[in-house]
């Protein structure tokens, strides 16, 4: 494997960086909306569950789309020629 | 004669920049399975809201007319066995009673004779005897009130509002 400095690695890096941030982001939502959920379930409202956990199932498959993309920039960055 | 790799190459055979990557994907991935458990936890209290037991317009009888003392207390349990509340005679003829669940984390509330008010030791949140409502802390509904009806010498619980 060549071990200098190659800047499409740096590139693939930067991308990948910027999609940790985006899901950790997205992660803090999904906290903020468990609480949120929880605190009202226990309190007796559960009319928010059912919105909360579609909400809380399109963030994860967000960030499940971005892992993705993150495995895809890691293959191609290190193991192509 | 072929350039031979140094041993420490050998030893650490993952490239710096190689690391990098490997150690970026594992924290995503990481970051991916926290919010596939916060959305477990979101189903989970999605599934525990749809099974659970509701109590409409039960009748049941909690206590007898003289039984508790003025500024006295007495728990029992309504709708359900594990729905804890309770009957508290704030006069001569005065009843009142309300969901022992703390409306901020569910911890179980106690009547505060000396404060003639309604006290959850968890979190300092105070509730007013007269109706329920927020006095002080960091709940932000009301106390569930159970609705009391008198038939002879029972006191009847007869639904609960703000539930």
């Amino acid at each position: 494997m060549d071990r200098r400095y190659d800047p499409r690695q740096h590139r693939g890096l930067t991308a990948i960086d910027a999609v940790m941030a985006l899901i950790a982001i997205l992660l803090a939502v999904q906290m903020w909306l468990l609480t949120a959920t929880l605190d009202a379930y226990l309190a007796g409202h559960t009319e928010a569950a059912l919105p909360a956990a579609i909400a809380s199932g399109i963030l994860f498959a967000v960030c499940a789309a971005l892992y993705g993309f993150v495995r895809t920039l890691d293959r191609e960055a290190r193991w192509k020629p | 004669m072929s350039e031979r790799e140094p041993l420490w190459r050998e030893e650490f055979s993952v490239s710096k920049a190689g690391e990098r990557y490997v150690n970026r994907r594992q924290l995503t991935k990481f970051l991916t399975l926290a919010s596939l458990g916060m959305f477990a936890g979101n189903v989970w209290i999605l599934v525990r809201s749809w099974f659970r037991r509701v109590h409409p317009g039960t009748r049941q009888v909690i206590a007898r007319v003289g039984e508790v003392p003025v500024g006295g207390v007495k728990l029992f349990a309504y709708p359900a066995e594990d729905d804890r509340c309770i009957l508290v005679r704030t006069g001569a003829n005065d009843y009142v009673a309300y969901s022992q669940k703390c409306t901020h984390l569910s911890c179980a509330v106690y009547y505060s004779r000396e404060n003639d008010r309604i006290e959850c030791p968890c979190h300092q949140g105070y509730f007013s005897i007269r109706d329920g409502s927020v006095l002080q802390g960091p709940p932000t509904r009301p106390l569930p009130r159970v609705m009391l009806e008198r038939s002879g010498d029972d006191l009847i619980a007869a639904g609960m509002t703000g539930d």
